[in-house]
């Protein structure tokens, strides 16, 4: 089967398509999910709300308590970390990919010469920006209510960086069932996989003062090294091993996440 | 299926819902890889060079593939940027677009707002904005409403004339292709049944038809009106009967002569030269359905 084209092309075809590059691509795609956020407000507000919810209410809650029983123990800085896990993870552009999907919007970027895997970095491109910025608002309230960065202001831009790149991490599941699923209530409901990561570790309370089987599951679950990184930037100073610990966690997480995100790429590009 | 179409060419490909013709076309597009067989599109494999038939295909899909929350503009300008295009050439080729599908005013507004006819202009347009060398259309009229179809239809034939642009358009609509394509490919069933000029494929049939509806079966009455000379075939269904022949304006008395022989009442005679209707008839025993969801408005 043979279609053919002219190849006199002539001067009405001064505009030519050629490759754009692996960055032109990623760097378009990313442009177009940015300016989708202000008209898709309600994917980040949210996010940001919940956090600061749980955020003053678990400090008004247990603040008291936990200060009395551990002694030196500073409950508003504690929780700080994990107030910005709650907010930043599972917030991606996963359910806007499945409207491109439902819509047809997707095979038309496949049409186009640009890389596959632009498509994807691109959206997570946009995802490490919006986390970066979600996480400023709830940073700073965290300073209102008393907060203070043993690091300094460098340790907040580490703080912001290691809680984005946790959200890229998470964003990797999300992507994987839009892609495998194009349906919008199974990514949505892709932040419950993260609850058993929230609440079966030191979100609350010093892995110290876990015991039993929740102690041993906070172990091998990546948030307690996150956390623990995260909450040595505020409440410690530089501490090396911590932070090292908490990079190697998101590490092993967007090793999985990114591992399935990109086979359902695969898998539906070959779908087609 | 063997086919080939050649550089400058409007190629149509005529055939029913679920003959496989959007499955051909994702393939030839590069959506869709091939169980087996071979195909080449501008000279380059669709398996082994994707890449290269991207860069030279524009394609609009049988449903408008466009973002709803992007403008206009937003839309043709990001297609721009992914086919190389510079932000300077991009930006202009949305105003050349925009006016040639007068759209202009409407480009900074979102895609939501559009009416189906607008979605399906900035759709075909969308697939221009690289000045592809083959244009892929798939139905590129279901659905719409006849002004916004006529439309199209001028701007297909200006894209050949002008610009000299291959295109392969499917269809389930006689009429376009027998208006839009130099040759038409008729599938049925996953195969090309004909193929060939709207003119070479009706003058296949017979010169003129003569279409006879009978009160009763029109099966009773098939043999005699067969053994009317001048009538190449005649076929009956239900209560209609069609007749192929060589002189319709000659071959009609003689055939309503037959059939008052007959005793059977005729409830109208229509003498008309054949269509891709017919043509699709005589080869497949069936006449196309359209799925027609028509709207208002363009």
């Amino acid at each position: 089967m043979t279609i053919a084209a002219t190849t006199d092309t002539g001067s009405v075809r001064a505009i030519e398509a050629r490759p754009a590059g692996f960055v032109s691509d990623t760097s378009a795609i990313a442009g177009r999910a940015l300016r989708a956020i202000p008209r898709d407000v309600e994917a980040v507000i949210p996010p940001i709300f919940i956090a600061l919810f749980f955020f003053l209410v678990n400090i008004a809650t247990l603040s008291d308590i936990t200060e009395t029983q551990i002694e030196g123990f500073n409950f508003t800085s504690f929780q700080l970390p994990t107030a910005i896990l709650l907010g930043v993870t599972g917030v991606s552009r996963a359910p806007a990919l499945v409207l491109d999907v439902q819509n047809g919007y997707f095979d038309r970027l496949l049409l186009t010469p640009i890389r596959r895997l632009a498509i994807l970095l691109g959206h997570m491109a946009a995802d490490i920006t919006v986390a970066s910025a979600l996480i400023i608002p709830i940073v700073i309230v965290g300073f209102i209510v008393g907060v203070r960065f043993e690091t300094g202001p460098l340790g907040v831009v580490v703080f912001i960086t290691i809680g984005a790149l946790w959200s890229l991490a998470f964003s990797g599941f999300g992507y994987a069932i839009a892609l495998k699923t194009g349906n919008p209530a199974a990514v949505n409901s892709s932040f419950l996989l993260f609850f058993p990561f929230l609440f079966l570790t030191s979100s609350y309370v010093p892995r110290e003062q876990l015991s039993g089987w929740l102690d041993t599951v906070a172990t091998f679950n990546p948030v307690t090294y996150l956390l623990e990184g995260l909450r040595s930037l505020v409440v410690e100073g530089w501490e090396w091993g911590d932070l090292a610990s908490a990079l190697v966690a998101v590490g092993v997480v967007a090793a999985v996440s990114m591992t399935m995100c990109f086979a359902a790429l695969r898998g539906r590009i070959r779908r087609g | 299926m063997d086919l080939d179409v050649a550089t400058g060419e409007i190629y149509g490909f005529l055939g029913p819902n679920g003959a496989g013709k959007s499955t051909m076309m994702r393939m030839l597009c590069t959506l869709l890889a091939p169980t087996s067989g071979q195909a080449t599109v501008a000279g380059f494999d669709v398996v082994d060079d994707p890449g290269a038939v991207r860069l030279r295909i524009g394609v609009a899909l049988q449903d408008a593939a466009l973002d709803p929350r992007q403008t206009g503009a937003e839309l043709l300008r990001l297609q721009g940027l992914l086919y190389g295009l510079s932000r300077r050439e991009a930006n202009r080729r949305v105003g050349e677009l925009g006016e040639l599908i007068d759209l202009v005013d409407a480009l900074d507004r979102p895609i939501s707002t559009y009416s189906g006819g607008m979605k399906r202009r900035l759709d075909l347009v969308a697939a221009l904005v690289h000045n592809p060398r083959i244009l892929f259309l798939d139905e590129p009229t279901t659905g719409l409403d006849p002004v916004s179809r006529a439309r199209v239809w001028e701007e297909v034939r200006r894209l050949n004339a002008d610009l000299r642009m291959t295109i392969f358009l499917t269809t389930q609509y006689l009429e376009e292709a027998d208006t839009l394509a130099d040759r038409v490919g008729i599938i049925d069933a996953g195969r090309i049944v004909a193929e060939g000029t709207p003119a070479e494929l009706k003058r296949s049939i017979g010169t003129d038809v003569i279409i006879i509806r009978v009160e009763g079966d029109a099966a009773d009455v098939c043999q005699a009106v067969e053994r009317v000379q001048g009538v190449l075939s005649v076929e009956a269904r239900g209560s209609e009967l069609v007749v192929s022949t060589t002189d319709g304006s000659a071959t009609v008395s003689p055939v309503a002569v037959a059939l008052s022989a007959c005793e059977v009442r005729v409830r109208d005679l229509t003498l008309r030269t054949p269509t891709l209707d017919d043509v699709f008839l005589e080869l497949t025993g069936s006449r196309i359905q359209h799925d027609e969801t028509e709207e208002v408005g363009s």
